[in-house]
């Protein structure tokens, strides 16, 4: 058994970089939402000293246009599909999975509960999970935002209202100015946080998540290397994401792969799927 | 003025990120000259661009060729920030990852061209002019000391503000091919149809994957790296 490797959602374009997701194990879209949206208005990104900000507004060519003209050509690279799926009610998000239940392509969903760059829905992640869940019967997985009080209590609702499974973490909101004028870097004020800075902010999250619930977790945050990996495995995660190290290294995927089979060598494991949940003092439950 | 991708966004394999030395770096002007060896780069077509490496910093940037010598590469850069200040930095010995060439160069299939550069938009023009077989270029910069730059295209017209190259373009200009501040190629966008304009953007990525270079082609965002970086005016 190994860990599977797949991309953050946002951070990979399969069909301007075919060798790259198929380096994946699994290739995730960017957020699909029910209508087209062009984004928001550039600069979209900014650089900090350990991270960078990206405030890029769910562009997508809507679920019509996705399911038209995109899966197709995604189908077509042999690599598993999982679709990103956002909106702005409850309502946006069921009709979305509705449509993609109808898509043998696709092999999971995961509901984007948490973009820091867009308006956010007025229901619980819950409520946005729970009417997902009634329209697909395909796995769920919710990606949850760091920036809440107690995740440990969302990941508990969102699993109870029938997620499969969890992506943690998005990028946090924050704000870069720029050292000259002191205006707002990003064309829309803040941003979401990503790279280095959020790697210890993941585990937390990761590890909180790993004693409350007992369904699978795929890691994410500021993952540049094999080590960086690990160390979510051994908070919890059963799979990790790489998302900011794509756009320097798009052979990411296999150096880490790479890097975290010689650490769990160097470790006398076999793979660094055993070292799950290592962090925790008592074994957290361990679910395959 | 509107804009169009310079031809079809199309498949391409993506290059592998390579490390090459720095073979050396000379003053061009207030610019550096940054030289690499080529290794089993590509050099591409001219306009085609490259992600480099900026040691210390998270994300590499996008940096078009200037010259491909035998066995280089080489760019110039404008130290403005502390991306391009760690490239000014670099000094032989060192080596740094080099991702490219990326997105859409310039058409060379041109009858009459002419070419058209602001400050530091000159990067791409001189192995331009090299594919092109030396045509006329018109370079403009922001000051006197600035215009030294020029001393890479010695027969080039060379203005500096307040006059513009679009006050020194002809008026039948031909093909023209064109790198500079957004203002300028607005301007000959404006003047001249089907003129090929090399934009600019902060890239994080520069194949596709992270759309924040994206800019207004025919009343839409698009990835820049994908459709351009040359666009047509139209």
């Amino acid at each position: 058994m190994t860990v599977p490797v797949l991309n953050a959602s946002g951070c990979l374009d399969a069909l301007t970089a075919p060798e790259v997701a198929r380096s994946l194990d699994a290739f995730v879209t960017k957020t699909v939402t029910p209508l087209p949206r062009e984004g928001n208005e550039p600069p979209r990104f900014a650089e900090t000293d350990r991270g960078m900000l990206n405030s890029i507004g769910l562009q997508n060519p809507g679920i019509d246009a996705f399911v038209a003209n995109v899966l197709p050509r995604l189908h077509e690279l042999g690599v598993q599909i999982w679709v990103s799926v956002g909106g702005f009610s409850a309502a946006d998000y069921a009709s979305v999975c509705e449509r993609l239940d109808a898509c043998d392509a696709v092999e999971v969903i995961e509901l984007n509960l948490s973009c820091p760059n867009v308006e956010e829905a007025p229901e619980t992640a819950a409520e946005l999970v729970q009417r997902a869940r009634a329209a697909t019967s395909k796995p769920l997985y919710a990606k949850l935002s760091p920036a809440t009080q107690d995740i440990a209590e969302t990941a508990r609702a969102v699993v109870a209202a029938g997620a499969d499974g969890l992506s943690l973490v998005n990028t946090i909101r924050a704000l870069a100015l720029d050292r000259r004028t002191l205006a707002p870097a990003l064309g829309r004020g803040a941003g979401g946080y990503s790279g280095p800075a959020l790697g210890p902010v993941a585990l937390a999250c990761v590890f909180a998540c790993a004693q409350a619930v007992e369904v699978p977790i795929v890691g994410m945050g500021g993952v540049s290397s094999g080590s960086d990996a690990v160390a979510l495995i051994a908070a919890g995660a059963s799979a990790i994401a790489l998302g900011t190290i794509l756009f320097s290294d798009p052979a990411a995927p296999g150096r880490v792969r790479n890097e975290m089979a010689a650490e769990a060598t160097a470790r006398g494991h076999e793979s660094a799927a055993a070292i799950r949940g290592a962090a925790h003092d008592i074994g957290v439950a361990v679910v395959s | 003025m509107s804009l169009t991708a310079s031809r079809p966004a199309e498949a391409r394999s993506l290059p592998s990120r390579q490390l090459l030395g720095v073979v050396g770096r000379d003053s061009i002007g207030p610019y550096t000259l940054l030289r690499l060896e080529r290794g089993a780069v590509d050099p591409g077509t001219p306009g085609q661009f490259f992600m480099l490496e900026a040691p210390g910093r998270l994300l590499p940037r996008p940096m078009s060729l200037c010259l491909a010598p035998p066995g280089e590469l080489a760019f110039l850069i404008d130290a403005i920030g502390p991306g391009t200040h760690a490239l000014r930095a670099l000094e032989p010995g060192a080596a740094i990852h080099v991702l490219g060439p990326l997105g859409n160069g310039f058409d060379l299939d041109v009858a009459r061209p002419l070419l058209v550069g602001g400050g530091i938009g000159m990067a791409p023009l001189p192995y331009l002019a090299e594919a092109l077989g030396d045509p006329p270029v018109v370079l403009g910069f922001r000051s006197a000391g600035h215009a030294h730059a020029a001393s890479l295209m010695p027969h080039a017209e060379v203005v500096f503000e307040p006059r513009l190259v679009t006050e020194v373009l002809p008026d039948d200009p031909g093909d023209v091919l064109a790198c500079g501040p957004e203002a300028m190629l607005d301007a000959i966008g404006a003047r001249v149809p089907g003129a090929q304009l090399a934009r600019e953007a902060p890239m994080a990525c520069g194949y596709g994957a992270c759309y924040g270079c994206v800019v207004e082609i025919d009343g839409h965002y698009e990835r820049l790296c994908v459709s351009g970086p040359v666009l047509r005016s139209s």
